[in-house]
């Protein structure tokens, strides 16, 4: 048993959990306003590649979570198996609804959790991506039952990436960290890639200081400088 | 126009303070993170107080408002948090300023537009992929689910897909 319990929401203690849940919604819209994820610029920067803040900052997140996870599960403070289970997967329709959810984004420039934070800074641009999500929520309701089978289609269960590859969760957890380095790397690169093409105006101050050792300074001899014969 | 303020938060930091709330809300709630539940509730609230009856005839709208009502949900509370959280941020950062962002040539009704369809595209998919960027991609992919991590690789597919055709709006 974990020393949290988990049926805080139900009972006696559901005021209590519903006070946690605003104290967390707050700590949730802090960070994400102090990323700067609140500011549209900084947010479809990352499709444009002027700006790839979200990523950075998303799987930074995920890796930070999932080892914190693991850890705590460990010590026995987290009931891992049963949060689990309140995520399984459907495969076909959780595709569909990424593609779409992704085009979403670029359109309204937001996502369902930085609108938020955007309208809470005074965005008005923001609170109108709120009010599509309550269209857009409405109108799913409204055409479930005409999708037919399709909403619960590819049901693999609460099945995790180790437990589909067949390889131990620790693997999985290092591979995942790998892959975010990897991606951080990569992002520095399309970033002074783009940058280098004369992208358009960019929101964020120049990140010359993160810039990784790699990097060779400006040189003439560098083969993407042009020297006139 | 648009206040600066003070210098963001490098983003490495800001997702460790990200994944430490997700964390602490696993730690807690039993549960992620979640944002598009709240305005899909809200919606669904606001449908509830002019047509019952529609609510009603449609089951998972109905299923929704159950006994308690649509609100009477932890994430509603949640997302109230991040509004108090996010203007608490923007103002104390000197960030706080009304405005629609846009390009300099893109025209505010334009972008108002585009913000609310973009907002019905995402409002679908959240309820299509049982959950959004934070409670399906961020809160699922920190668990290592399999359809949350199909999910993330689609945003970025679909992000990238349809980056080119709205692109105007930013110049």
């Amino acid at each position: 048993m974990t020393p949290f319990p988990i049926q805080s929401l139900y009972g006696d203690h559901r005021a209590l959990g519903l006070l946690l849940a605003v104290g967390l919604g707050v700590a949730f819209g802090f960070v994400l306003e102090r990323a700067g994820l609140g500011r549209v610029r900084k947010l479809v920067g990352q499709f444009y590649g002027t700006d790839m803040t979200v990523l950075r900052v998303l799987f930074t997140a995920i890796v930070t979570a999932m080892v914190g996870a693991v850890i705590l599960s460990a010590v026995g403070l987290l009931d891992l198996p049963f949060i689990e289970l309140r995520y399984p997967t459907y495969l076909w329709p959780m595709i569909v609804a990424g593609i779409v959810l992704g085009a979403g984004f670029v359109v309204s420039g937001y996502c369902p959790g930085t609108c938020v934070v955007g309208a809470a800074s005074g965005k008005l641009d923001a609170l109108a991506t709120v009010g599509g999500l309550m269209l857009g929520g409405l109108a799913y309701a409204e055409l479930e039952t005409a999708m037919g089978a399709f909403p619960n289609s590819g049901a693999l269960g609460s099945v995790t990436l180790g437990q589909w590859l067949g390889l131990p969760a620790p693997v999985v957890a290092a591979a995942v960290a790998l892959i975010a380095l990897g991606a951080f790397l990569a992002a520095a690169r399309i970033e002074r890639l783009v940058a280098a093409r004369g992208a358009p105006a960019r929101d964020a101050p120049a990140r010359a200081a993160e810039a990784p050792a790699d990097t060779p300074a400006p040189a003439p001899s560098g083969a993407d400088v042009a020297l006139s014969p | 126009m648009t206040k600066d303020g003070k210098p963001f938060w490098n983003p490495y930091a800001a997702g460790v303070a990200l994944g430490l709330v997700v964390l602490a809300t696993y730690v807690t709630m039993g549960h992620g993170v979640g944002a598009a539940t709240a305005s899909f509730r809200l919606g669904v609230a606001a449908v509830n107080a002019v047509a019952p009856g529609h609510v009603q005839a449609v089951p998972s709208l109905a299923s929704t408002v159950g006994t308690r009502g649509a609100l009477d949900n932890w994430l509603v509370f949640e997302v109230l948090g991040m509004v108090l959280g996010g203007a608490l941020g923007a103002w104390s950062a000197g960030r706080f300023g009304r405005e629609v962002a846009r390009g300099a040539t893109f025209s505010g009704g334009g972008r108002i537009a585009l913000a609310i369809a973009g907002g019905t595209l995402m409002g679908f998919a959240a309820r299509l992929g049982r959950g959004c960027t934070s409670g399906q991609a961020l809160s699922g992919g920190a668990l290592m689910s399999v359809g949350a991590w199909a999910f993330m690789i689609s945003i970025f597919v679909g992000g990238y897909g349809a980056a080119w055709f709205v692109r105007r709006q930013w110049r």
